[in-house]
């Protein structure tokens, strides 16, 4: 058992967590960073195609070439960090107080420290979570551990390949596997619109012949050992099968490409209130969880496409950190609760006080054009030609806006 | 005779769809790019599309058995195939540096590592 004393921890050694570390350590905090991986970098490090760091760095990196950026930073700042090492649990004693137990090859690790950003990332949802049907066989992978077992260990998943899911991880994973000449027979997608950016079906998809159905879904997986084939069917508005067409694919592995979900099991312990629309907590406008001094940031917060968002919330939280940590003994701010209207499905932060500019990060439910963006409580509005679930809104409302609305909440929606 | 043919731009997230009028074997007038980088994308994929290739080649007795790499810019996008062919019966020694080149030309491009990867050795700590 080691004991030590940090003034922050930052839990999770991607893109969000690195850019904490770094902004932390710049603010004059002692800070520790741990990753449970045996290298730091999170998703980007296995990510080998470009569209990283197009704000951050206005260039268009690829994965390895963005994250070595964010680590190489991180050690020039002096960034404590220790890898391999996962965190368990948090133990909260009082608002300065705070235990963090992980496990590492050292051994069993309890350190304290005052305040805890957590930057852990998201979870993929897995076959169990879409309702999968069938038998249980070998060569069923999510997105991600097909991406690791072929572009970090270099084992090509399968050879003949059904996709489920057509967001921009499905699509790009189609695209690698293609390249790398196993045949992907389909991506198959529930909703009636592709999950993904269009330049991605374009250069993913039609650049490889691959069929993209949409309204469709795969209803069962059969095989006794590996993956022999999938069923696929039609499905109405209801998103149920409607009986009207199905149809057998060959393949021996299927990817699932569902989505992700904030990772907050450590945080829900600890009685950290979650926003069901979000999956990740209710935060107010300093990334503080409902648990003081308990902050997230990354895909922990609100799952980003864009990584320059997970850069830009770990800095901010930990500028956060800091000044929190300065006036933690003055009374707490009241808060407005930030409601969703018209197709919005989600935003955070949830919490905001009204005396401070807020960056806020949304998506919309479904696709529209031609709509403006409004607050309903003081008559804020935007336009955009365009928004789409597969693009996240970020939009900055100067305090003096938010602070126009008296009653407790603030109420985005989309309008035409 | 004219004739239209429409490709959505793959420079930029924004995805402009582009509506191409060629007469001939020449373009005479893109429509709906965003930016000027849209035309010139849209002239290059009616002549001779193009493409960024990204891969991995393996490596020995690096901490891990890949590196990533991509071509330093778009090749022609019917020779991708050659190259991966060709990447694929590479193998590198460890280490490798990010930035360091693969192949020095791989039909007009040069293919460079995009990771890290040290050598593996019995690591302290
Ligand atoms: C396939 C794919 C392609 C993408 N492509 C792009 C792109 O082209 N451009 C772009 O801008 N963005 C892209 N993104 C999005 C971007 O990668 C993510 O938004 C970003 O990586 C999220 O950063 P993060 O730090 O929040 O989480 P992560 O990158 O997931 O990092 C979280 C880290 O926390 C560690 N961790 C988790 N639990 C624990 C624990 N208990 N203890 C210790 N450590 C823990 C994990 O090991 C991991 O290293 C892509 C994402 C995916 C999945
Ligand atoms: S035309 Fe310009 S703005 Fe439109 S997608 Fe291409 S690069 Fe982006």
């Amino acid at each position: 058992m080691i004991e030590q004393k940090y003034d922050v921890i930052i839990i999770g050694g991607g893109p969000a967590g690195l850019s904490a570390a770094a902004k932390a350590v710049e603010n004059g905090l002692k800070t520790l960073l741990l990753e449970n991986r045996e290298m730091l970098g999170g998703i980007p490090f296995q990510c080998v195609h470009t569209g990283f760091g197009i704000h951050c760095f206005k260039e268009d990196l690829t994965g390895g070439e963005f994250i070595a950026r964010l680590i190489d930073r991180a050690v020039e700042k002096g960034v404590e960090t220790m890898v391999k090492t996962h965190v368990l649990k948090i133990q909260v004693y009082s608002a300065l107080e705070k235990t963090v137990y992980a496990a590492s090859p050292k051994g069993f690790l309890k350190i304290q420290a005052k305040a805890i950003i957590y930057a852990a990332g998201a979870r993929e949802r897995h076959q169990y979570e879409i309702g999968l049907a069938g038998d249980r066989p070998d060569g069923v992978y999510t997105a991600g551990e097909a991406q690791a077992l072929m572009d970090v260990y270099g084992v090509l998943p399968g050879k003949k390949i059904v996709i489920i899911g057509s967001g921009d991880v499905g699509l790009i994973m189609a695209r690698r596997l293609a390249m790398e000449r196993a045949e992907v027979k389909a991506v198959i997608e529930v909703l009636p619109y592709p999950g993904g950016l269009t330049r991605n079906i374009v250069q993913c998809l039609n650049d490889f012949n691959i069929p993209l159905y949409l309204s469709h879904m795969v209803r069962e997986v059969k095989g006794s050992e590996r993956v022999e084939k999938v069923i696929v069917t039609r499905v109405g508005e209801d998103m149920k099968p409607d009986g009207s067409f199905e149809f057998e694919l060959e393949c021996d592995t299927v990817i699932v490409s569902a989505g992700l979900k904030p990772d907050v099991d450590i945080l829900e312990k600890i009685g950290v209130e979650t926003d069901p629309a979000t999956g990740g907590p209710v935060v107010n406008e300093f990334y503080e969880t409902s648990v003081p001094l308990v902050f997230t940031a990354g895909n922990a917060l609100v799952v980003n496409d864009l990584v320059d968002y997970d850069v830009e919330q770990g800095e901010a939280a930990a500028t956060h950190a800091l000044k929190l940590l300065g006036d933690y003994l003055s009374p707490r701010l009241e808060w407005r609760r930030v409601e969703r209207g018209r197709n919005i499905r989600l935003i955070v932060p949830q919490l905001v006080s009204g005396s401070k500019d807020v960056v806020f990060y949304s998506r919309v439910q479904y696709p529209e054009d031609n709509v403006r963006l409004t607050i309903r409580e003081t008559g804020f509005e935007k336009r955009f030609f365009k928004v789409k679930p597969a693009e996240m809104i970020r939009i900055m409302i100067p305090a003096e806006e938010l602070a126009k609305a008296r009653r407790g909440k603030i109420t985005f929606e989309v309008v035409r | 005779m004219s004739r239209i043919v429409e490709y959505t731009c793959i420079i930029c997230p924004s995805g402009c769809l582009l509506r191409v009028e060629a007469e001939e074997n020449r373009v005479v007038k893109v429509e709906g790019a965003g930016c000027p980088r849209g035309v010139e994308y849209a002239k290059q994929e009616f002549s001779d599309p193009m493409r960024i290739v990204f891969t991995v080649v393996r490596v020995r007795n690096g901490e891990l058995p890949t590196v990533s790499v991509k071509t330093t810019r778009p090749i022609p996008k019917n020779k991708v195939f050659n190259l991966m062919k060709m990447l694929a019966s590479i193998e590198l020694e460890a280490p490798v540096e990010i930035g360091e080149i693969i192949v020095g030309d791989a039909y007009g491009a040069e293919v460079v590592a995009t990771r890290r990867v040290g050598r593996r050795e019995p690591v302290a700590g």
